[in-house]
């Protein structure tokens, strides 16, 4: 008799659902996944090693670079270790403003995820929709940092300026014009402030929107619901945080547990999972979009009546102002020791870790006294979570591994770092 | 004209008639060909406004002309045959799922004239051509000697067998209800009384049954399993590009169309007006009721699309075996009960 053996597939590094440069050796029998030996490494850019070779400052830009769907956590992880090392504190507000785009943040990575997970399992519309906000949100990005993207809007002392007076509006062009005009710029009028307002007023009912596409519907509960359930024993083994703990049960939040900017003060939920399937994760984390939407509304609240500095009047650490260094030598010379030679941190090793919207998001450094770190390692949840996909996928099938990768939230820019 | 024409042929005896099935058969597929163009520009417009986008918008006035210059392209670019492909196969599978797209237009009843061929066995020819169209999926996929291809053939071959079976069974209600497998008599026997007399009404199970099952026979969402894009990426076509490519993709949209005018056929009185006949005007049959009544058909495969996920294809069969054949088989005893107590049925069948 003829020996039948299983037969290996390449899914991706070129693959519509390896979400950037997975390479996923699956062993098949049929369609059932026997082993599954994920290979990283086709994105990586020595992150923590070049951190190393320049000044503390030049290095926050490469942490947008990691998880590129939720910049500013990444930023905040590090400019967190580097102020808890320099022993400074941020002024309130500038607190505020980063628990605000924290939670903006999140709710953009949770559009990206809600879209390409949606996208994985067939479902085109949910995709479109979720970037008409991410559209909004990256607008408020815009807005503070001049960057839609990689924003390099935190710094050691606070943040790079304070919010603006006015929300940029559209202008016409062959593709806005008219009513459409009107429409975007409708909420456009204001501060940034009461831009978000309204946005935080509008998101619910586009999160119902998803919800009414995803939620009840058949397919989608069959496609998720017992696919690649993580017990709470296994989400803890394998490292896992974030909504993949969530998921599973476990309430474990960064936020609550060890509270971190101005999460202590505002007023907020964790939702958990009952059964650690896709379908309680796509719930928890559809909740946090809600929940974070909460917050971004008491953001806007404090920050509206509580004016102030953002940055600490520390010109060792943060620059002077504009104006300052046009009379004054010392503020010129700050600037110049600034922007050339950075700052020294003091001798010392810390670990900072803030809640990103995919996890634990980490950050050790390790300072010799010198103007460069010695040493960053950075903590991505991604790459706990990846870890596990041969021990959770085992024995699913092919679309169910498209699934997994989906729930997981994968991002290759900080699995590789 | 045509009667002329026809004549006028005839009378050179057997070349003659051959020019004449040419001509009607031309009359069929280039309609059909441009009807695919224009859908397919239709599904990306409206694909576009469900998702709060445009569609195409630039090559022509709406971007009409947008599916042409696809097209054009595509016959244009060089098409690779893999090394290791079975490489005779892999030229003929396209052309095996194209023909019979084509072939069953043969029967459709347009108005109550207009169809190429009048045959008794219409329904049978049509299950007939609509299930050897697989084959050059399966082919596809299996020359290929890819993977992903292989995987795709082999999900379209399992989904098929179940879905023309429960297709097949729906099929058998008509044929009760009608006591003809000749189409245009399966229209005649829904008339009478404008939209009440159709067969979606007493048939209204084996009508959804033979929908879904039409738009999973055709590999369309949310049971494009065997294109799969998300999973195995374009699944049978993985390996396929330029005019092959474009053979596949208009065998696919041929089917849809198809399979949309089918269901109006078979279930929703065909070129008969949802009105009685005694309403002035709307009251009149023609092939406008037959072309709108599929339009609404092909409309639903968009929505479909741009709605649901898509199945896993274990599920699938389990819709498939487990839910569409026995609700079939149980409607068509409801069905065998009805005609013989002579609720519904062909008039002239009751003994």
């Amino acid at each position: 008799m003829q020996e039948i053996k299983n037969y290996t597939i390449n899914f991706g590094p070129q693959h519509p659902a390896a979400h950037g440069v997975l390479r996923l050796v699956l062993e098949m029998d049929g369609e059932v996944v026997q082993r599954a030996d994920p290979h990283i490494g086709l994105l990586h850019r020595a992150t923590e090693k070049l951190a190393e070779s320049k000044p503390f400052n030049q290095s926050i830009g490469y942490m947008d670079r990691l998880d590129y769907v939720s910049m500013m956590c990444n930023e905040h992880a590090y400019v967190r270790a580097i102020e808890k090392l320099l022993g400074i504190e941020p002024p309130e507000r500038a607190q505020w403003i980063r628990t605000l785009f924290d939670e903006i943040t999140r709710i953009l990575n949770h559009l990206m995820w809600i879209g390409s997970n949606a996208l994985d399992l067939g479902a085109m519309a949910v995709f479109l929709y979720a970037f008409r906000e991410r559209e909004e949100l990256m607008d408020c990005y815009e807005a503070v940092s001049g960057a839609r993207l990689h924003a390099t809007y935190y710094r050691p002392g606070g943040v790079y300026r304070d919010l603006p007076e006015r929300m940029p509006q559209y202008r016409e062009s062959p593709w806005h014009k008219g009513r459409d005009l009107q429409r975007l710029n409708a909420w456009r009028e204001g501060s940034m402030l009461d831009f978000l307002d309204a946005f935080a007023d509008d998101f619910p009912r586009r999160v119902d929107e998803y919800e009414t596409l995803l939620t009840d519907n058949r397919i989608w509960k069959q496609r998720t619901v017992g696919i690649g359930v993580v017990s709470p024993e296994q989400a803890r083994a394998w490292g896992m945080t974030g909504p993949m703990l969530r998921g599973s049960g476990i309430e474990w939040d960064l936020r609550k547990k060890q509270p971190y900017a101005k999460y202590a003060e505002v007023d907020f939920d964790i939702p958990v999972g009952v059964n650690g399937d896709c379908y309680d994760r796509y719930l928890v984390r559809v909740e946090e979009m809600r929940q974070a939407n909460r917050i971004i509304k008491q953001c806007v609240q404090w920050l509206r009546e509580h004016p102030g500095p953002v940055m600490v009047r520390n010109y060792k650490v943060a620059p002077p102002k504009r104006e300052e260094m046009k009379d004054d030598m010392e503020a010129l010379i700050h600037h110049f020791k600034l922007f050339t030679e950075g700052y020294c941190v003091p001798e010392g090793e810390t670990y900072c870790a803030v809640e990103a919207p995919k996890g634990e998001f980490g950050c050790y450094l390790v300072s010799d006294g010198a103007n460069k770190p010695f040493r960053v390692h950075l903590r991505a949840p991604g790459f706990a979570h990846l870890s596990s996909m041969d021990a959770i996928v085992r024995g699913y099938m092919l679309p169910d591994v498209v699934a997994m990768i989906g729930t997981y939230d994968i991002v290759f820019g900080e699995i590789d770092r | 004209m045509f009667d002329a024409l026809h004549a006028y042929l005839l009378g050179y005896g057997a070349p003659g008639l051959v020019v004449w099935l040419v001509l009607c058969i031309l009359a069929i597929a280039v309609p059909v060909i441009l009807a695919v163009a224009l859908y397919v520009w239709w599904e990306r417009k409206v694909l576009g406004w469900m998702h709060v986008r445009m569609g195409p918008n630039s090559v022509g006035p709406a971007g009409l002309a947008q599916t042409f210059a696809d097209v054009f392209k595509l016959l244009l670019k060089e098409y690779l045959i893999p090394q290791r492909a079975s490489k005779l196969l892999f030229v003929l599978a396209p052309l095996i799922a194209l023909t019979p797209a084509f072939a069953a237009w043969a029967v459709i009843p347009f108005d109550q004239r207009a169809v190429l061929a009048n045959i008794n066995a219409g329904l049978l020819y049509l299950l007939a051509m609509t299930s050897m169209g697989v084959y050059g999926i399966i082919l596809a996929g299996w020359s290929s000697n890819s993977k992903y291809a292989f995987l795709g053939a082999m999900r379209s071959a399992a989904q098929v067998v179940s879905y023309e079976i429960a297709m097949g069974i729906a099929l058998v209600g008509v044929l009760i209800c009608a006591g003809s497998l000749n189409l245009s008599d399966i229209v005649r026997a829904q008339s009478g009384h404008g939209a009440l007399g159709w067969f979606f009404l007493p048939l209204l199970p084996l009508f959804v049954i033979y929908f879904v099952s039409g738009v999973a026979e055709t590999n369309r969402a949310p049971f494009d399993v065997a294109e799969g894009e998300s999973e195995i990426v374009a699944g049978f076509h993985v390996e396929y590009s330029g005019a092959p490519f474009a053979v596949f993709f208009l065998t696919e949209y041929a089917n849809m169309i198809l399979i949309s005018f089918l269901a109006a056929v078979l279930f929703l009185g065909g070129w008969l007006s949802p009105f009685p006949e005694s309403v002035p005007l709307l009251g009149a049959p023609g092939w406008w009721w037959l072309f709108a009544k599929a339009f609404v058909f092909a409309f639903f495969y968009l929505w479909f699309r741009a709605a649901f996920p898509r199945y896993r294809y274990d599920q699938i069969m389990r819709l498939g075996w487990k839910v569409f054949i026995p609700i079939a088989l149980a409607w068509i005893g409801v069905v065998g009960c009805l005609v013989y107590f002579g609720v519904i049925g062909p008039v002239e069948a009751a003994p």
